[in-house]
């Protein structure tokens, strides 16, 4: 075996178990900080196996989106509310994780499924692009991609007016589940000068 | 343009005569320039460090440091000195995994992105075909090392500074990437080697900094922006924050933000000389000098010239653009919070749009200028 398969093989083992401990710590673990920053650490692992791969723009463009943006949004929103609330305990937890518990199963059998009858092997690994491939994926992103890449956007474009009327409550001044007026507290209070009050 | 040294090569051929088979010579090559990389930030930092200490000394009518060496030229070394053997204190009440792992992940971002900076046409630790694209996705991992820190440190003023300096280094990211981009437009390729050479053609009028003025001044900002420096050291801002994220931080952790702010500084400022002015080139295009001298571009003597004047050329302009950094830094205030936002998203955003915009249109208009 060539020193280069060696690497590899050990990359990949010592990638799959980040990866793998990660993402059973981001569920399994009490505290939600922990929880988002071993999600940013499973997303680095994920963009490593993509370099292992030779698709180093497609692991660029994962720590860029998902380190960088999704996980990013994800602690900033935990750290902004900082809110220390005792969840309540839920009466049928039980039959609630025998649920969970079958339907993740259930996703499982179906991914094992997928990868034993789909066929993995590439007809000619000489066929690999390589660097090429950020010109690939240019090209088809501007091809027969066009379509859902501009839905996409149009989706993004949503999402962000979405948000910018849910942080601006002067348009949705009423809860939408009780149609009770919504707490006016967190709202920017009529700004007074803090020097003038002192007079 | 395949001039140049090539060490790599020769070194594998060397070690090959002593029987050594390709794949051994080649893992004996690979630490080589990355350590060679390591000294040469380590050492830029220094050097930044005893900068930033006589120019500010100077811009306040000071001496600044003048009794460790010849004009304090140990200064920093003796800084480094003081950190590395100062006590390691966490705090009682921080958490101790996420308060050690914040400043790592803030360093090792930076370090990994000296991989694309190229020093000549075969001086960097690897020609990757993503290059300065794998700088910007890198970068984008810092704000998680600031809010890890700011957060485990638990003290408000350290969560407000993480906080911020995530906010900051999200919202510059965009321009600096959009004028980044304009760049790759116009040399059709994302590695840092064709971004040079594509500038090389007739010395220092075929510089990007007379085609993308507009990108320049952008990428010099947001880059001000992302190194945290003042006008935009807000995170830091010690008259509001204490220090910031910083502030519980003492000892080797402390110098390792102190370490990745600097070699930040001048990461940027070698990709600034990188991306407009020439990287390594000269002024005047070597092509020429070897004709007057009537030498063939390959002779050996050439050969050394050019690479040494490469790597001298680099330092120069990137310390050049240290040295303006500096300067801004102690002759400028502070900009506000809501002034750093302002201009970012309303100023900064747009213009690198509408850069873009022109670049892709001057480039239909005028392919021979402003590339194919």
């Amino acid at each position: 075996m060539s020193i280069a398969i060696t690497t590899q093989i050990i990359c990949f083992t010592i990638l799959s178990l980040v990866i793998l401990i990660g993402a059973l710590g981001v569920v399994l673990l009490e505290s939600i900080v922990y929880s988002a920053f071993l999600l940013g650490g499973v997303f680095m692992s994920v963009a490593g196996l993509y370099l292992l791969l030779n698709a180093s723009f497609v692991a660029a463009a994962q720590v860029l989106v998902y380190v960088g943006a999704v996980n990013v949004l994800i602690i900033f929103a935990i750290m902004l509310v900082n809110k220390k609330e005792d969840l309540k305990p839920i009466n049928d937890i039980k039959s609630r994780r025998i649920i969970s518990t079958s339907i993740c199963l259930t996703l499982l059998s179906l991914l094992i499924r997928v990868d034993l009858t789909n066929v993995w092997s590439l007809s000619s690994p000489q066929n690999s692009i390589g660097e090429e491939s950020t010109i690939r994926i240019g090209e088809h992103l501007f091809s027969d991609y066009l379509l859902p890449f501009e839905v996409a956007s149009v989706l993004l474009l949503m999402a962000m007016i979405g948000a910018i009327v849910l942080a601006r409550r002067d348009v949705m001044n009423k809860d939408i589940s009780t149609g009770l007026p919504v707490d006016q507290e967190l709202i920017e209070k009529s700004s007074e000068p803090l020097l003038t009050n002192k007079n | 343009m395949e001039y140049g040294l090539d060490l790599e090569y020769s070194f594998n051929e060397f070690l090959k005569g002593f029987g050594l088979s390709s794949e051994i010579a080649h893992i004996i090559w690979l630490p080589l320039p990355m350590l060679l990389v390591l000294v040469a930030a380590v050492v830029g930092v220094l050097v930044t460090v005893w900068l930033e200490r006589k120019i500010s000394a100077a811009a306040q009518q000071r001496i600044g440091p003048e009794y460790a060496g010849a004009l304090g030229v140990l200064q920093p070394i003796a800084d480094g000195l003081k950190l590395l053997v100062k006590e390691d204190i966490i705090p009682a009440k921080a958490d101790g995994i996420l308060f050690t792992a914040g400043p790592i992940l803030v360093l090792v971002p930076v370090i990994l992105s000296w991989l694309i900076v190229p020093f000549g046409q075969n001086l960097l630790i690897s020609n990757v075909g993503i290059g300065i694209f794998l700088w910007i996705a890198l970068s984008s991992i810092q704000p998680i090392g600031l809010l890890m820190s700011g957060y485990a440190s638990n003290n408000k003023y350290s969560l407000l500074g993480g906080l911020r300096a995530a906010a900051q280094s999200i919202s510059y990211e965009i321009p600096l990437a959009l004028s980044v981009l304009a760049i790759v437009l116009m040399t059709n390729s994302l590695s840092t080697i064709d971004i040079v050479n594509q500038q090389s053609g007739a010395g220092i009028l075929s510089w990007n900094i007379w085609r993308q003025p507009v990108g320049f001044i952008v990428f010099w900002i947001c880059a001000l922006a992302e190194c945290e420096r003042l006008p935009f050291d807000l995170p830091e801002a010690e008259e509001e924050l204490v220090a910031g994220y910083q502030t519980e931080y003492a000892g080797m952790k402390f110098a390792l933000f102190y370490l990745g702010s600097y070699i930040n500084l001048i990461l940027s400022a070698l990709l600034v000389s990188i991306l407009y002015l020439g990287g390594w080139g000269f002024p005047i295009p070597v092509e020429l000098i070897a004709k007057f001298l009537n030498l063939p571009i390959n002779a050996p003597f050439i050969e050394v010239f050019t690479a040494s004047i490469g790597i001298v050329m680099t330092v120069l302009k990137a310390y050049l653009l240290v040295f303006i950094a500096i300067l801004l830094r102690w002759t400028t205030p502070r900009v506000r919070i809501d002034q750093l936002l302002d201009l970012g998203w309303k100023f900064l955003l747009p213009i690198s749009l509408a850069n873009l915009l022109i670049t892709a249109g001057l480039k239909l208009a005028f392919p021979q200028f402003f590339g194919g």
